[in-house]
């Protein structure tokens, strides 16, 4: 049974307008007859994924996609689960490649913790040479890079090399602008918006061990 | 015509003796130089050198005293990473805590080595050049300033949050950013690129907007005395267009998956309209690829002038090769000569 098309509607709209208490009063709600796991994967993805169809669209703005992951991942927190993760799968890391724009990976990160995956969180600013190691050192099997500039999205290729076993997805401006800029650097997967990642994370996650 | 009196004349709404092109190269003149990026922003005596050398090499309309948008950034007491091909980023931001606002100490222009070296190069080429070209000075806006000094992530937290804090935020970056608008103008810029990604449609709504970064750019641009034009680094303007043009600003930049046509509908008659060609699809082009673009842009929004044919973003990325700078400009010479007959026959790609 799937969750009523309306509910899904005021759910978006609510997050959209930042309405917390609409929000809450919703997943309480289901809370009642729903698994946390339904709850995610029928209401909370699907409705991050149209957010972010909406805001390649010019429907939404980016501080709206934001703000709807920073209270999905509250909701998650308070409601739903306790930081144990409701899908086992391999691990993943995720980080801002060579500056120290963070909202993307924010933006991924929360969106991928309310659809119930964990994953390790490499910060901002990091090198190609301390993501190698990192990367190696944890045994992630995945791993999520975030870019704001067109030269620091050219170091995917040299991460790729040095790393041919790790699936790497790649989101940010520059991948947005150029769609022939992820093959180029040989990523395994890009993303236009932040709630793409869900649905490619779910893909990779049943192909990767 | 002189550079600046095709300009001026477009920017009258009125049709010059081509259309004008605006290549911004910043950190691209090292490459000219065959330098270090470091070491060509170290001297501004390089950045003058280069700027004229390029006007001249791609037959371009404006020189562009942008070095990089971190150099505001470095003022206020944080830094900038320099790369080996590309502008200089801005290092992690330097306000860690909302409370740091409260004890902010507002950067004076003539005592900052980073913004003094800009303001030298503009006087370099202003005494080089006269007036045969525009000088184009850049400030990111007020509103736009938070992202380096903040991050973006809590500058928006900011903004939701703590509004009496964001507007305590706003009145230090406004005094800054109008005194160093003015002091590149007074150095000889003859037109400030306003940048503020920050107001487009892309990052926030325009309920939000009205509320912030329009009354802000309102406030700021009427205490700048020259012209301005608004940038918003590869994000939406559409729907916020009636609205910027009431800020007082010239001139409006135009993004690629926005209709060139609408925006050049809309704007004429209110606001010039600068762009749109793609800057990170522009490196693999071919001449006649970068025709085509150029033709098919010239056709939806060259005609009846208001319109200066430029990149979407506001800087040409490193990676661009010579060629297809070259090509541009080729192009703008061979389709943008005024009247535009033959526009009537076009047939527009979809």
């Amino acid at each position: 049974m799937d969750i009523d098309k309306k509910t899904r509607k005021i759910f978006e709209q609510g997050l959209i307008s930042l309405n917390r208490v609409k929000v809450k009063d919703i997943i309480q709600e289901l809370n009642d007859e729903w698994t946390p796991s339904d709850i995610v994967d029928n209401l909370i993805t699907p409705v991050l994924g149209d957010i972010g169809d909406r805001w390649e669209a010019g429907e939404v703005a980016l501080s709206q996609v934001y703000m709807s992951s920073i209270i999905t991942e509250e909701l998650i927190d308070s409601l739903l689960l306790t930081k144990t993760p409701i899908k086992s799968h391999p691990k993943m890391a995720i980080v801002v490649l060579d500056d120290f724009h963070a909202l993307g990976k924010i933006i991924v990160y929360k969106a991928l913790r309310s659809a119930g995956f964990v994953l390790e969180d490499y910060g901002l600013g990091a090198s190609v040479d301390q993501l190698v190691r990192r990367t190696n050192d944890d045994d992630v099997k995945i791993l999520l890079i975030s870019v704001l500039m067109l030269p620091a999205a050219l170091k995917v290729s040299e991460l790729k090399r040095s790393l041919p076993n790790v699936k790497i997805i790649v989101g940010g401006a520059p991948f947005r602008l150029d769609k022939q800029l992820a093959n180029e650097v040989g990523a395994d997967e890009m993303g236009t918006n932040a709630f793409e990642a869900i649905e490619i994370v779910n893909r990779l996650t049943s192909k990767v061990k | 015509m002189t550079s600046l009196e095709r300009v001026s004349t477009s920017i009258q709404f009125k049709e010059p003796d081509r259309v004008p092109l605006f290549l911004p190269l910043s950190a691209y003149g090292a490459k000219e130089l065959g330098i270090s990026i470091k070491d060509y922003f170290s001297d501004p005596k390089n950045v003058a050198k280069a700027q004229i050398r390029m006007r001249k090499k791609y037959d371009s309309d404006f020189y562009f005293t942008l070095f990089y948008a971190a150099v505001e950034v470095e003022a206020w007491g944080g830094g900038a990473i320099f790369n080996k091909e590309g502008s200089p980023n801005a290092k992690r931001p330097f306000i860690r805590k909302f409370e740091d606002i409260k004890n902010l100490v507002i950067p004076k222009v003539k005592e900052s080595p980073s913004l003094l070296k800009v303001l030298q190069a503009t006087q370099m080429i202003k005494d080089i050049a006269g007036d045969e070209a525009p000088i184009v000075g850049v400030i990111v806006s007020p509103f736009s300033l938070p992202i380096m000094q903040l991050g973006f992530d809590k500058y928006i937290d900011l903004i939701y949050e703590q509004p009496e804090l964001f507007n305590i935020l706003m009145k230090a970056n406004q005094q800054f950013s109008i005194e160093w608008a003015n002091a590149q103008i007074e150095s000889g810029a003859t037109l400030i690129s306003y940048f503020d990604p920050m107001s487009s449609p892309t990052i926030i709504p325009r309920e939000l907007y009205l509320k912030t970064g329009y009354k802000i750019a309102k406030q700021t641009i009427a205490n700048i005395k020259g012209p301005t034009a608004t940038s918003f680094a590869s994000g939406r303007s559409l729907s916020i267009l009636e609205d910027v043009a009431k800020t007082g600003t010239a001139a409006i930049t135009a993004i690629e998956t926005e209709d060139i046509t609408e925006v050049k509908k809309l704007a004429y008659g209110k606001l010039n309209v600068i762009g749109n060609l793609n800057g990170i699809e522009m490196r693999h082009w071919t001449e006649k690829q970068a025709e085509e673009k150029v033709k098919d842009l010239i056709a939806r929004a060259g005609s009846g002038g208001g319109f200066i044919l430029s990149d979407h973003h506001g800087e040409i990325p490193w990676q661009v090769p010579e060629e297809v700078l070259k090509s541009i400009s080729k192009a703008v010479n061979t389709w943008g000569k005024y009247p535009l007959d033959w526009v009537k026959d076009y047939e527009y790609k979809q």
